[in-house]
């Protein structure tokens, strides 16, 4: 159990309400929120967090309504990472600085469990994101579509598959992909679908 | 912030009706308040009987089956692909699904709201036109006439033609209705709606509508406590009330409802709020005008107050019938809603009969279904066979007693015969005084036909073991069948005069596997399928059930079903003729429909060469369960 959280002496309101989220144990209406990010590359310590989409899950449906999309501002922006996310593709779209950024995707998810493809990274990046702010980690229930994949099919831990190929088995459209709300999208109905097929 | 998903959908909605005719900004609202679902093949969305969900469903991907089930067969009446809509009926009538809607394949739904898009349908006149249009000519998308499909489907199960007319026709509604003055106390109003059990009270000053008051004001203005129970009619009452002019179609009546959002129109004699008060409408009036469904005959059958209002109920069974026929509805299931729908008939016209002597029941009595309506086997109008019993009382009463009640008898058969049921032409009636005695001499009648069932004048007894108790005592009821349920068990004797009597109709196919048609008379070279197909199987499955002992179970497809379970050796057998008989019943009332006949001749030429293939099935179970009958009865050493 990581108590840091608890060492930096007066702590934002916010994340208090988040952590506070955590007490009860409503296990009847459970909320999933299925997540992607785009980030400036794939090593956790160096890069950092683009833009992120969530959407709610509840039960079989994933709930329209419930969506997030936040841009996040970032100095560390170069040529390269433009072209591996396409992020330049929403120019107008308001960005926020990280601390923002955090605030409004804590606020989102609440207690939910979070859910993701190969979501391990994407999940380390927050927690990083999370540190420059001298705060904990994350407390969400996590669950990895390819994880669950890989329960499904009763695949060897180690196995890969790349969300696209995922699509593919299970006959998902890939028209939504390439941005982070896409992708998160594209995602939950994987989740869906593996959720039933699992019984979760 | 921007939300690319629901502009997703947004974007697939908008190339289908009616979200075609929706301002984008609205379908975006309408998209971003959705679901999506994701159903397995086979998963349900939701089943017959569920109370109806918040949303309604538009199908993304893939394709959804709805379908009635009935003794756990589900029969598939529409399905739904891309772009289809399903589930919208609370819009219009606020009940609990009629069908169930299961994937056929692995689907994305999406899910709306009702209450989001509700503003929708009645702020845009297309949307709202559209619905209508689909409603009234039940289909899918009236805009589309290669694709039909129905639109309400889950709602209601009606012929396209007589959907149409009816939704034209004028509205049926309460004339003068309850009408109160301005200063009225609202107490003495809320009473006068409780005693006469109705929903809305016309204010009115001169004889003209100055307001309204519902139960829905009672429940927000009242019972909230914003007023007192002692304030005015004036104070409480909805102003102004919507008017409409007399004759209004049923079609219009909705339209306006959902237009104001109302649940009452008023109707004036020119159809301003400046002429008298000359009825009212409910949305009840609306529901009922559009539905032939058995629910609202049964409503309908239980308030008709004469012969004419339960012969229209009868007229509109008929349609229910053939369209329950078009759209492939098992024929069990449909025997089932007919029987239950005459039974209430004849309840009402039982019912309608004593109000009309004045006089109660002298004694408990029991009215008695015999024959085809006892079966609970009839779909088309034919005969009535019917026979009653009256509680034993003292001799010098009898007379007295049994007179009472051929009187009731001949009034009851004289309503059902203006509904349209003829009365036997055997006599086998209620009114016969020979068919209207006391329990002890009906129990000596039974005794007679099971000890000496070949003897002369006893030997019409076979229609009276298919016997259906429909309105009357339990008591007289349960006396009665446990004394013959005692009589009949190890009596051979009855058994083999029931089973000689089976056999005398042969199997209907020939030797060389052709049709057995008459040979002359009227109907010559006709299949009488009746007495050939039909008759053997009612025969056989009663003699097979009363020699187990299921005195109860009357109805020929219900006996061989539970012959099945008792005797799991020849289940496969008995299974075979459940289904040849249902086939031949649906032969027999299409015929029927067709040529507005009892259905008992069948013209082969007409028949298609699969309906032939599919008739000359139904003939080997015949064939088998009479041989069967013949070595179990030991017929051949009997005769």
């Amino acid at each position: 159990m990581a108590f840091d959280w608890l060492t930096g002496g007066s702590t934002p309101q916010f994340w208090k309400n988040y952590v506070a989220l955590f007490e009860g144990d409503d296990k009847e209406h459970r909320r999933y929120v299925v997540f992607d990010m785009e980030a400036s590359g794939l090593d956790w310590k160096e890069d950092v967090i683009l833009s992120i989409g969530a959407i709610g899950v509840v039960g079989n449906a994933i709930e329209v309504g419930d969506f997030l999309q936040v841009f996040v501002q970032q100095d560390k922006f170069t040529t390269q990472s433009v072209a591996l996310s396409g992020v330049l593709k929403e120019p107008k779209a308001e960005k926020f600085v990280e601390a923002e950024a955090m605030i409004q995707f804590l606020n989102f998810v609440k207690d939910a469990t979070l859910v993701g493809h190969n979501v391990n990274l994407d999940i380390e990046m927050i927690n990083q994101a999370l540190k420059r702010l001298d705060l904990g980690r994350l407390k969400n229930p996590i669950m990895d579509t390819n994880t669950l994949y890989q329960r499904w099919k009763d695949l060897p831990d180690d196995s890969h598959i790349s969300l696209d190929e995922l699509c593919d088995v299970l006959k998902i459209g890939k028209s939504d992909r390439h941005t982070a709300s896409g992708n998160a999208y594209t995602t939950a109905l994987v989740f869906l679908k593996l959720k039933r097929k699992l019984g979760i | 912030m921007k939300n690319p998903v629901a502009q997703g959908i947004a974007d697939f909605l908008k190339h289908f009706p009616p979200f075609s005719s929706l301002e984008y900004t609205g379908l975006m609202d309408i998209s971003a308040q959705s679901k999506v679902i994701y159903l397995e093949k086979n998963q349900v969305l939701f089943k017959g009987g569920d109370a109806t969900h918040a949303d309604f469903y538009v199908v993304k991907d893939g394709a959804v089956g709805l379908s009635l089930t009935s003794d756990a067969e589900e029969t598939l009446i529409d399905k739904c692909d891309e772009g289809d809509i399903l589930g919208l009926r609370p819009f219009f009538a606020k009940n609990d699904y009629l069908m169930t809607a299961r994937a056929r394949e692995e689907s994305i739904i999406y899910g709306i709201p009702i209450e989001v898009f509700r503003p929708y349908i009645t702020g845009n006149p297309k949307v709202l036109e559209f619905l209508l249009e689909s409603f009234a000519s039940q289909t899918r998308n009236p805009y589309d006439k290669e694709r039909s499909g129905k639109l309400m489907a889950e709602n209601v199960v009606f012929s396209d033609q007589v959907a149409d007319i009816q939704y034209f026709q004028p509205i049926k509604y309460t004339r003068n209705p309850i009408t109160a003055n301005a200063d009225d106390v609202l107490k003495f109003i809320a009473k006068t709606m409780a005693n006469s059990a109705v929903g809305s009270v016309i204010i009115q000053e001169n004889q003209l509508p100055i307001g309204i008051i519902t139960d829905r004001d009672l429940r927000s203005k009242i019972a909230t406590g914003l007023l007192s129970i002692d304030v005015e009619a004036r104070e409480v009452m909805t102003s102004s009330v919507i008017t409409v002019p007399e004759n209004i179609s049923v079609a219009e009546a909705q339209m306006l409802m959902l237009k104001h959002d109302v649940g009452h129109l008023c109707v004036t004699r020119d159809g301003s709020d400046k002429s008298p008060v000359s009825g009212i409408i409910s949305e009840h009036d609306v529901v009922a005008a559009q539905t032939n469904t058995p629910g609202v005959l049964l409503k309908q059958t239980r308030r008709a107050s004469n012969a004419k209002e339960l012969k229209y109920v009868r007229e509109k069974l008929t349609d229910l019938i053939q369209s329950s026929i078009d759209s492939l509805i098992p024929i069990s299931h449909i025997s089932n809603i007919v029987a239950e729908i005459n039974i209430a008939i004849t309840r009402r016209a039982i019912e309608l009969a004593v109000e009309k002597i004045g006089s109660l029941p002298p004694v408990r009595f029991v009215w008695m279904n015999i024959g085809s309506q006892g079966r609970k086997e009839q779909l088309l109008l034919t005969d009535q066979d019917n026979a009653l019993i009256f509680e034993d009382v003292e001799p010098e009463q009898y007379n007295n007693v049994k007179r009472y009640f051929l009187e009731l008898a001949e009034m009851v058969i004289e309503y059902l015969g203006k509904v349209g049921y003829e009365p036997s032409p055997n006599k086998l009636l209620a009114s016969n005084p020979q068919w209207c005695k006391s329990l002890t001499d009906w129990m000596k009648q039974y005794d007679a036909w099971i000890n000496t069932p070949a003897e002369k004048n006893v030997e019409v007894s076979t229609i009276f073991f298919d016997f259906d108790f429909i309105y009357g005592a339990p008591a007289i009821e349960d006396a009665l069948s446990s004394h013959i349920g005692m009589n009949i068990s190890r009596n051979k004797k009855f058994f083999a005069y029931l089973a000689s009597d089976t056999l005398q109709n042969p199997p209907p196919l020939g030797f060389f596997r052709q049709f057995l048609v008459e040979s002359d008379g009227e109907h010559k070279d006709y299949f009488d399928i009746k007495s050939r197909a039909i008759e053997p199987l009612t025969d056989a499955a009663r003699l097979l059930a009363l020699s187990m002992n299921l005195i109860e179970i009357t109805n020929t497809y219900h006996r061989f079903k539970k012959l099945a379970e008792l005797e799991p050796k020849n289940a496969e057998l008995y299974e075979e003729c459940a289904e040849a008989f249902n086939t031949l019943m649906r032969f027999r009332t299409e015929e029927g429909l067709l040529n507005n006949s009892n259905g008992k001749y069948l013209n082969l030429n007409e028949l298609s060469k699969s309906d032939k293939v599919k008739l000359k099935n139904c003939f080997q179970p015949i064939s088998d369960i009479q041989d069967m009958i013949k070595h179990r009865f030991s017929l051949t050493s009997i005769k």
